[in-house]
Order: C-alpha cells, then sequence, then structure tokens
C-alpha cells in the first residue's frame, strides 16, 4: 500500500488478454469471417476506408472485426496502418464523369440525360424491422440490364452550357495538389487540402455541421445537382511509358451541391458549387461534406464569416475523429502531478478566502444594521 | 477482392521509415536553432492514440539509435501504464535497451514531470506535449497565435498573469506555467508542474519537445536561458512542500499524495520513483517506511 503500485506491466498483458476473449466472444458460436464482414457489413467497411482515406476492402473488414466494430477504433487502426505505407506516386484526377454508375439522381431536373438510377438505396425502404433476417432468408438476384452506351453527363456540365454556374475552377500555374498526411497543416488552407481534410473528416461531425447550414447557421439554398455511386478507374503516370496505365477500379461516391450566389463586384450572379467524394457508398457523407466545402468558401465569394460552418479553423481542426477520440480520451491517463499542483493551489487560495471572511464580518453585519 | 495479406507489414527500427525519420531531423534541427518557436511537421499516425504522446514517440523514434538507452516517465513514474506501454513499444520495434535510472538513459521521454536528478551533458530529454502553443487558452485561433509570436506580442500573457494577481493576490497558474526562452520566444513548458520549470533554465541536456496532434515540435539546446514569465513586485516561486517524502525523506523534491483511508489520512511520497528508490537503496529512510518496517519486525 505505501509503495506505489508496480505491476503495469502485468495488468496491460492481462487487460489485452480480457480485451480479446471479449472480442471473441461466446466461443461455441463460429468466428466472423473477413469475407462476411466485407460482403454483408459493406457501409460500415466503406466508412472506415473513407475515414482511414485507405481503400482495401480486406484490410478495413479485417480492422473491424479487430475493434469489435467500433468504428473510430478500426479507422484509427487502419490509419496506423496506412502511414507505413510507401509512396511510390500519385495517380492521376480520377475522371468521375466516365463513372460506371450504379446510382445517378438529380433534384434539380425531373429527367436528364442518363437518367436517374436509384440503384442499391434505403431511401423508399420502409423502416419496418424485417422478421425474414432473423433467419437465413433466400434473396432474390436483381435485375439487371446492359449499361449505358454513353457516359452519364454530370448535372454541372448541363448548367455549365448556359454559362449559370461556376466551373470546375482552374488551379493556378504551378500549384501542386497538396498531401494532407504528408505536410503539416496550416491556415489558410488551399481548398484541395481542404477537400481532403473533408474528405477524411468525421461523418458525424460533418453531417452535423452542414445540418447547421440548413438551419440558418450560414444557409447557403442548396439543392442537390447530382449524387453519382458507382466505379472509376485509377490511373498512373508512368514515366517510362510516357501515358497513364489504368491501376483497377474503385468505387467512389461524389455529390455535387448547388447553390445559389447572388454575386459580388468580382462575379456575376451563377450558381456555386459545393464538392464531395467518398471512396465507397456513403452519400451522407458525399452531400455532408459538399454542403460545409460550399460553407467554407466564404473568401472566395466575399461572404461573412458568421456561423462554425464557415469557419475553417474551427471545422478542419476538429474534423478529424482520430485525433478527436484521442484527446478526449487521454483525460483517463494519469494526470495527478498537474492535479497535486492544482489542489495546493485550491487549498492556499481557500485557506486565504476563509482567512478575508474572519477578517471582514464586522462590514457586513453593519451594511445590515444601516 | 483482395485477399487479406498473411504478413500485413515488417516495421522500419523504431516504426517509422527512413523518409519520416529524415523530416522529423530536420524540424528538430530547426527547432534547435531557433529555441523556443513551434516549428510546423508533418507529423504521422501512429499505433497509439494522439494525446497519448505520439508527439514525443515520434521524436523519439528519430533520434533513437541502437546504441542508446531509454527511459520512460509519466508523471515521473516509469511504471504508469502508458510510460510501461511507450517502454514496451520501443523494445518492441528497436529492440533498444532501457533503464529506470535516470543517470544510465540517453533519452528519456517524459510526460508532466522533469527528473529530479540533475540531467547531464550528451542526455536529452523528451516531452511529450498536448498543446504547445502556450497563447492557445488566450487566443484559440492558430493564424493569429502564430502573428502574436511573429510580432513578439505577449501583452495579452502579461495581463492574464496580472489579472491573476489582481484576483487572488498571487498568480494561479501551477503548470504549464509560460516561460520565456532566450529573450525571445514565449513558450510552454508541456504540463509539467511550475515546481520543474527552474530545471529547464540552463540544462547540459537537449530538451525537444512533440506535439503529435497539433502538429509542432519546439527545442531548448543545451544551456539556453528559460525564464518563468513574473513581476518585479510578484516574482515566480515554486511549489513548497511542507513535509518531507515519507518513504525516503527527500525534501525539495516534488511529492504525490497518496491517500491512506476514508478518514482523512494523507501520506506524501516522491513523484520521481527513480529518485526514491535511489535514495532509500543508499538508506535514506522517511517516516512512513521506518513505520512500515516496524510494522513489519
Amino acid at each position: 500500500m505505501y509503495v506505489a503500485v508496480k505491476g503495469g506491466e502485468a495488468a496491460i498483458a492481462n487487460a489485452h488478454r480480457l480485451l480479446a476473449d471479449r472480442r471473441r466472444g461466446d466461443r461455441s458460436l463460429p468466428s466472423i469471417t473477413i469475407e462476411q464482414i466485407v460482403a454483408q457489413l459493406g457501409l460500415a467497411v466503406d466508412r472506415v476506408m473513407a475515414e482511414a482515406s485507405l481503400y482495401d476492402r480486406a484490410i478495413a473488414a479485417l480492422a473491424i472485426r479487430q475493434s469489435r466494430g467500433d468504428m473510430i477504433e478500426a479507422i484509427f487502426i487502419l490509419r496506423a496502418y496506412r502511414t507505413t505505407l510507401p509512396r511510390f506516386g500519385y495517380s492521376v484526377p480520377v475522371e468521375t464523369s466516365r463513372m460506371l454508375v450504379e446510382r445517378r439522381v438529380s433534384a434539380t431536373y425531373k429527367d436528364l440525360p442518363g437518367g436517374q438510377l436509384l440503384g442499391p438505396t434505403f431511401d423508399y425502404t420502409h423502416r419496418l424491422l424485417d422478421p425474414s433476417l432473423l433467419r437465413d432468408e433466400q434473396v432474390e438476384e436483381p435485375l439487371q440490364r446492359d449499361g449505358e452506351q454513353e457516359p452519364v453527363m454530370r448535372v454541372s456540365d448541363i448548367l455549365a452550357g448556359e454559362g449559370l454556374v461556376e466551373g470546375d475552377g482552374e488551379l493556378p500555374a504551378g500549384h501542386v495538389p497538396g498531401d494532407l498526411t504528408r505536410e503539416p497543416l496550416e491556415f489558410p488552407m488551399a481548398r484541395d487540402l481542404r477537400l481532403q481534410a473533408l474528405a477524411r473528416g468525421d461523418e458525424g461531425f460533418l453531417l452535423s455541421l452542414a445540418y447547421s447550414t440548413q438551419r440558418g447557421y450560414g444557409n447557403n439554398h442548396p439543392f442537390v445537382g447530382e449524387v453519382r455511386m458507382g466505379e472509376v478507374e485509377v490511373e498512373l503516370d508512368l514515366p517510362e511509358l510516357g501515358f497513364a496505365v489504368s491501376l483497377g477500379r474503385i468505387q467512389v461516391t461524389e455529390c455535387q451541391m448547388i447553390t445559389q450566389f447572388k454575386g459580388s463586384v468580382k462575379s456575376p450572379p451563377q450558381f456555386t458549387r459545393g464538392y464531395g467524394l467518398v471512396f465507397g457508398q456513403n452519400e451522407r457523407k458525399a452531400m455532408s461534406m459538399s454542403l460545409v466545402d460550399r460553407a467554407l468558401r466564404t473568401d472566395e465569394f466575399e461572404e461573412d464569416v458568421v456561423s462554425p460552418a464557415q469557419d475553417e479553423e474551427f471545422v478542419i481542426s476538429h474534423s478529424d475523429n482520430v485525433q478527436a477520440t484521442g484527446f478526449v480520451e487521454h483525460l483517463k491517463l494519469p494526470h495527478y502531478v498537474d492535479f497535486q499542483a492544482e489542489l495546493d493551489l485550491m487549498r492556499r487560495m481557500r485557506r486565504e478566502h476563509d482567512e478575508r471572511s474572519r477578517e471582514e464580518p464586522g462590514d457586513d453585519t453593519l451594511e445590515a444594521a444601516q | 477482392m483482395n485477399a487479406v495479406p498473411s504478413e500485413l507489414a515488417t516495421y522500419n527500427f523504431a516504426y517509422l521509415d527512413e523518409q519520416t525519420k529524415r523530416m522529423i531531423r530536420r524540424t528538430i534541427l530547426k527547432a534547435i536553432a531557433i529555441p523556443g518557436y513551434q516549428v510546423p511537421f508533418a507529423s504521422r499516425e501512429m499505433p497509439m492514440p494522439y494525446g497519448w504522446g505520439t508527439g514525443g514517440v515520434q521524436v523519439t523514434a528519430a533520434i533513437l539509435g541502437p546504441e542508446d538507452v531509454l527511459k520512460v516517465i509519466d508523471q515521473g513514474a516509469d511504471d504508469t501504464t502508458n510510460a510501461v506501454s511507450i517502454r514496451a513499444f520501443f523494445q518492441k520495434v528497436a529492440n533498444v535497451a532501457v533503464t529506470t535510472k535516470t543517470r544510465e538513459a540517453t533519452i528519456i521521454q517524459t510526460r508532466h514531470r522533469i527528473p529530479e536528478e540533475k540531467l547531464t551533458a550528451g542526455q536529452t530529454l523528451v516531452y511529450q506535449v498536448p498543446i504547445p502553443e502556450p497563447l492557445r487558452f488566450l487566443e484559440p485561433r492558430e493564424t493569429e497565435t502564430r502573428k502574436m509570436h511573429a510580432l513578439e506580442e505577449y501583452g495579452l500573457m502579461h495581463v492574464k498573469l496580472y489579472e491573476d494577481i489582481a484576483r487572488n493576490g498571487h498568480i494561479a497558474t501551477t503548470y504549464s506555467y509560460p516561460v520565456k526562452v532566450e529573450g525571445r520566444y514565449v513558450m510552454s513548458p508541456s504540463p509539467t508542474p511550475k515546481f520543474d520549470n527552474p530545471k529547464m533554465h540552463m540544462s547540459e541536456a537537449l530538451q525537444l519537445f512533440g506535439a503529435g496532434r497539433e502538429k509542432r515540435i519546439y527545442a531548448l539546446p543545451p544551456f539556453t536561458d528559460v525564464v518563468s514569465l513574473d513581476f518585479e513586485d510578484h516574482p515566480f516561486e515554486v511549489q513548497k512542500f511542507e513535509r518531507p517524502c515519507a518513504l525516503c525523506g527527500a525534501e525539495n523534491v516534488y511529492l504525490d499524495e497518496v491517500v491512506l483511508d476514508d478518514r482523512g489520512g494523507r501520506m506524501f511520497v516522491c513523484s520521481d520513483t527513480d529518485h526514491c528508490e535511489d535514495r532509500r537503496d543508499h538508506g535514506h529512510c522517511g517516516t512512513m517506511l521506518a513505520y512500515g518496517k516496524a510494522a513489519a519486525e
């Protein structure tokens, strides 16, 4: 008792052993396989890949299993793995207008070239518990038809024809896109870096910020120009060959949010855009990202920063859930040295306070008498 | 669908790849060249959480060599769980020799304390820093605080300290007590109790500060002038304890309060466990140890 507690090492080892036991659970049940997680918990896998910034379903599924389904923990495990991987190059920009579209909806047009494709969506399901899922139910094969021959035109390209929407924007000459994971963050940020930060930002945090813009904290009258999900080709420029070669396809969700803009000294009235792009299928994240992206472009449109979602330092500094969870949870580490210092100060201040109130009771009674 | 590779990865010596180490070493060199200035660096995700020493771990990983002897403390103790965990990490990824003896270590990674024993030339003290910006709680914006440092505009900090005195009669900051380095940069000593501030001044050892989440590294080269901020009529002073350590009888050291029972029983023991053990090995004895021995006999 009188000697500082020893045995941290044994305690940690035992805690890890207990954790492994709790992760595995009832040994009479077969353990869940990586393939099952990839196939049946695909959206969880997608979220982990997106916020870890690493596209690998099997490893993301492994992280989910290892973290007992704790998503932020899984993202963290995957990030720590990602950071050790060597960089052998940067891909050429993916061309989402050539996406193999599995889902594509626009809220701004009733019908449009390429059509409205619902795809695998929860949107019009009734959220009634399905008792058939209690068993290993039989599921019908999906209906399929041949894909479109023509690339599915982007809604922004339709509006651009009339000059009513801002263009994709030009990067300043010589601007090399930054890499958030290789350079320290500095404020104010360029939009490329900001979009990188948003793409790996916490889904819940961005959702709430996006929601706040709709409730009057930085409103910009948004319309979903288009949400599309499907596979895009990733290509890498090989200097030896002189052209780009395909590395394979990845699934992404893209959202183009169209917002009103009344014009400024520099630019005529036109629609502006917010942009969202995430790995896998995750519309909620892509839409939230596009709203927050637009909200953060106050500099470009000479808008006043009046609400949290427009405040770059506030949003970007707090959007990373791996950082946030680490710092919040570090409060459970011992702080007794600092607490001792505070305790000492508190006792001293209390003593001084008590002494003062003993010295001054006369004043109170005098005032009361008057 | 890609299969899960059976061997995910083999890690480099001290976990970080050599390119990352080079980037961190450059940052450290710059930090040493401008004492007290916070140098941004591209902090990596580490396999332990942010806020749990990722900055210190990255600095240690970047300077650690196979010949080094590492000591890790948290709250002054070698056996607190996070110190154990970080020490085990470096044993695993660098197979480096570890020690609990302050004088045997070439690198000491610490959270919240500076060892009682005087550090010597050749030793490096690596601090884990949660919030590197001393002005952060006065001004939350990085864009603003960087300007304030650039212009040496530290009035806000003096006003804060003055308000403490006006309100309480004394400065009410007990840890993370700001210091001025070489008469230029105001620097956070990390959340060490102000008791430890004087040890930073003119230290023979190299002191490196790593903040992983905030992506900053700063440094105090050996023999750097480090002054705790104060006023002429309210000079800086450190905490004083009314009694010596109950185990080793040491005076003028930082003590932890240990609650003994639910009737207000308390004892005060050295926060620096190595220092305390060393003294006891050399025959020093506090009141409680004498009592314990007597009870055991």
